[in-house]
C-alpha cells in the first residue's frame, strides 16, 4: 500500500516535471524565435532597398541637379544639399542649450528645476515629430510669411533636443566624481570646473550623442513637410556664384540661402515614391540607398564609440 | 599702502567679485535659464497649438472628437468632424501593440536573460538598428515590397477565417484592395517599427531586476520559464508596463511609414482590412495642401489631439518606469 503510494506520487511526479521541463523548453525556444522574427525584417528592408537603390547610384545622382518629370537622369545634388543645411543649422541651434540643460540635470538631478528638467526632457522625446512640424510652422512659417529652410533647422532642432540632452546626461555622469572634487579642492570655480575638466572628459560621449541625434534628424520627414516644404530648383551653388557676382555681403547670400523652401533626402524620397514615374521612383530607391547607409554608418559608429568610451571610463 | 593699493588694481573690486561668486553666478543663471526653456518649450507646443487651433475650437467643439458614425470632413463646405482619424489611429495602434507584446518580450527575455553573451552585443545592436531605419523608408518598402506580397493575402485569409464570425467580423469585412494599402497595412508596419522600442525598455527593466530574485526562485526548483514568467515579469511589471504604453505612444505619432501604406481615403467602414487615415497621417497628407482657414486649423486641432494624447501617455510611462527604477536598491542593480 505504502510502496503503492509512493509510486504514485513518484509517477505524478515525473509526468509533471517532464511537462514542466517541455514548457520551459517550448517557451524558451519560442523567445529566441521572436528575436529572429524581428530581425527578419531588418535583413528584408536592408536588402531590398541595397538591390532596388543600388542601380541608380551613379556620379549623376550625387553631382546633377533633377530633370523635368518624364526624362531620364538628372540627380538629387539639391537635396543633398538641403539636408546638409538644415542638420547643420538643428545642430547649432541644438546643441548649445542642449549641453548646458545636460549640466544642469546632471549637476542638480533632485533639485525642482532638475526633476521637471529631465521629465519634460522624457515628454518631449515622446512627442510625435509631425506634432514638431505644425508647432514649428505656427511658430516661424505662419509669421514670416513664408516656408524656409531656416523652419526646418527650428523643427530638426527641437526634435534633436531631448537626444543631446539625454546623452550628454549620461555621458556627464559617468565622469568620475574625484575629477570635480580635485578641480573644486584646487580652487577651480564651478564654472571653470565644468567646462575645462567635466566637458572635455566627457566630450567624446557627447559627440557620439549628437551624431545619434542627426542620424535621427536626418531620416526626419514630417517635421519638414510644412517647414521646409520641398523645392527641386533649389541650386546653392547658383545662389552664391550670382550672391558673389552681384557683389553681395556674406550675410546677405546665406540669407538667400537659408530663407527660402528647400529639400531634403527623406522629403524627395517621399515625393518621389508617389509619382507614377518609373525613373522617379528608381531614384526614390537610390535615395532611400543613400539616407539608410548614412544613418546605419552613423549609428554602427556612435555605438561603437560610445561601448568602447563607458568601459574607458567605467574602467 | 602702496601694497594694497597694487593688489585691489591687479584684481577687480572684492564687492563684485564675490557677487558673481568668482564667475560662478553667470554660469548658474545660464544654465537655470537654459533650463527653463527646455521646459517653455514644451508648454510652448501645447500653447501654440491651442492658440492656432481656436476658430476652429470654436466652431465645432467638442463633437470634432466625438465619435461618430457619419462623420464629415468636408473642405469645401467646411465642415470638418476628426474621428475617422481618431478611429484609424486607434485601431492601427492597438493592433500594432496586440502584435508587438509577446514577440518584444520574447526578445526582451531572449536579451536579459537567455542569449549568451557574445551574442548579446551583436543582437543588441541589431534590435536599435530596427529603430533606426529612417519611417520614409519604411514607408517605401511597405508601400512596394510588403504590401504586395504579405499584406493583400494575408488580408484575404483574414477576411474568410474572421468575417462569418458576428461581433468579430466588423473588424474584419473585405475584401482587401488588391494593393494591399489598408489598416491592416498600417498595423504590421507599426508592429516591426514599435518592437525595438518595447523590447530595448523591457530588456533594460529585466536587467535592472536584483538577482537574488532569480537566485531564490530558481534554489526553489523553478524552472528558467517559471522564473521568469512567475518571478521576473510581476517584479517588473510596471516597468514593462511602461515601455508597452512608450510603444503605444510611437504608433500613434507615427507618420510617414503610416501615410505611404494605409491607402488615405475616409472610410466609414470599422475593418481592419480597409484604407483608412490616422490623426498623423491626415495632417501630413492635407496640411501643406489646407483650402480654407478653418481647414487648416482644424488640422491643427487634430495634432492638439494627438500631442496631448501621446503627453498623456508618455507621462503614465514614465511614471511607471521610474517606479521599478526606485523599487531597486541601488546597489543590487549592479
Amino acid at each position: 500500500m505504502s510502496t503503492n503510494f509512493s509510486e504514485l506520487i513518484k509517477t505524478g511526479y515525473q509526468t509533471r516535471s517532464t511537462r514542466r521541463k517541455s514548457i520551459n523548453v517550448l517557451m524558451l525556444s519560442l523567445t529566441a524565435l521572436a528575436t529572429l522574427l524581428a530581425l527578419i525584417p531588418l535583413f528584408w528592408i536592408v536588402g531590398y532597398v541595397i538591390y532596388m537603390g543600388a542601380p541608380s547610384i551613379n556620379l549623376d545622382f550625387f553631382t546633377q541637379l533633377p530633370r523635368p518629370v518624364g526624362m531620364e537622369g538628372g540627380g538629387v545634388l539639391h537635396a543633398i544639399q538641403g539636408t546638409l543645411i538644415v542638420t547643420v543649422l538643428a545642430g547649432l541651434f541644438a546643441v548649445p542649450p542642449g549641453v548646458l540643460a545636460a549640466f544642469y540635470a546632471s549637476r542638480y538631478p533632485n533639485t525642482p528645476l532638475g526633476i521637471a528638467l529631465r521629465f519634460s526632457t522624457d515628454v518631449l522625446s515622446g512627442v510625435p515629430s509631425i506634432v514638431i512640424g505644425l508647432f514649428t510652422y505656427a511658430l516661424m512659417v505662419k509669421p514670416m510669411g513664408h516656408y524656409s529652410g531656416l523652419a526646418g533647422g527650428v523643427a530638426l532642432a527641437i526634435l534633436m533636443l531631448p537626444t543631446i540632452i539625454r546623452t550628454t546626461e549620461e555621458m556627464l555622469k559617468l565622469v568620475p566624481h574625484s575629477l570635480r572634487e580635485g578641480s573644486l579642492g584646487l580652487g577651480a570655480p564651478e564654472w571653470k570646473t565644468s567646462l575645462s575638466v567635466l566637458f572635455p572628459a566627457a566630450f567624446s560621449g557627447i559627440v557620439t550623442g549628437f551624431l545619434l541625434a542627426l542620424a535621427r534628424a536626418m531620416g526626419e520627414t514630417a517635421p519638414l513637410l510644412f517647414t521646409a516644404l520641398g523645392n527641386e530648383r533649389y541650386n546653392v551653388n547658383q545662389i552664391v556664384t550670382s550672391g558673389l557676382q552681384g557683389k553681395q555681403s556674406a550675410f546677405q547670400i546665406l540669407q538667400r540661402v537659408l530663407d527660402q523652401p528647400l529639400d531634403s533626402l527623406p522629403l524627395t524620397l517621399w515625393k518621389y515614391a508617389s509619382q507614377p514615374y518609373p525613373e522617379r521612383v528608381a531614384q526614390a530607391w537610390g535615395v532611400a540607398l543613400v539616407l539608410m547607409i548614412f544613418v546605419l554608418f552613423v549609428n554602427i559608429i556612435a555605438r561603437v564609440w560610445i561601448e568602447s568610451r563607458a568601459r574607458k571610463l567605467r574602467g | 599702502m602702496k601694497r594694497t593699493q597694487t593688489l585691489s588694481e591687479i584684481s577687480p573690486p572684492p564687492r563684485l567679485r564675490q557677487l558673481f561668486q568668482h564667475g560662478d553666478m553667470p554660469w548658474q543663471i545660464m544654465l537655470v535659464l537654459v533650463s527653463i526653456l527646455v521646459l517653455v518649450l514644451m508648454l510652448a507646443i501645447g500653447w501654440m497649438l491651442w492658440q492656432t487651433s481656436v476658430d476652429a475650437r470654436s466652431a465645432f467643439g467638442w463633437s470634432f472628437l466625438a465619435p461618430t458614425a457619419d462623420a464629415s470632413w468636408d473642405p469645401v463646405n467646411d465642415q470638418f468632424q476628426a474621428w475617422p482619424f481618431i478611429y484609424g489611429t486607434l485601431l492601427t495602434s492597438l493592433a500594432a501593440i496586440v502584435l508587438a507584446v509577446p514577440i518584444s518580450l520574447g526578445i526582451a527575455i531572449f536579451l536579459a536573460e537567455l542569449c549568451p553573451a557574445w551574442l548579446r552585443t551583436p543582437l543588441n545592436w541589431l534590435v536599435e538598428l530596427l529603430a533606426a531605419i529612417p519611417s520614409v523608408v519604411y514607408g517605401l518598402w511597405g508601400l512596394f515590397v510588403f504590401l504586395p506580397t504579405v499584406v493583400a493575402p494575408l488580408g484575404a485569409g483574414l477576411a474568410t477565417l474572421f468575417e462569418p464570425i458576428p461581433l468579430l467580423g466588423a473588424l474584419f469585412t473585405g475584401p482587401i484592395p488588391l494593393s494591399g494599402a489598408s489598416r491592416l497595412g498600417a498595423a504590421l508596419i507599426l508592429t516591426v517599427m514599435i518592437i525595438p522600442t518595447i523590447a530595448a525598455v523591457s530588456r533594460d527593466v529585466l536587467l535592472a531586476i536584483p538577482p537574488a530574485q532569480r537566485e531564490a526562485s530558481l534554489a526553489l526548483g523553478s524552472t528558467e520559464w517559471e522564473t521568469i514568467w512567475q518571478v521576473l515579469i510581476p517584479y517588473g511589471l510596471s516597468g514593462i508596463l511602461g515601455a508597452i504604453i512608450l510603444g503605444l505612444g510611437r504608433a500613434l505619432g507615427e507618420t510617414m511609414a503610416v501615410t505611404m501604406v494605409i491607402g488615405n481615403s475616409i472610410e466609414s467602414s470599422a475593418s481592419l482590412l480597409k484604407p483608412g487615415y490616422t490623426m498623423a497621417s491626415i495632417i501630413a497628407n492635407e496640411f501643406a495642401e489646407a483650402v480654407t482657414k478653418l481647414h487648416s486649423q482644424a488640422l491643427i486641432e487634430v495634432g492638439l489631439a494627438l500631442f496631448v494624447m501621446t503627453l498623456l501617455l508618455n507621462m503614465l510611462a514614465r511614471f511607471l518606469v521610474w517606479r521599478v527604477a526606485r523599487k531597486t536598491p541601488q546597489e543590487a542593480r549592479v
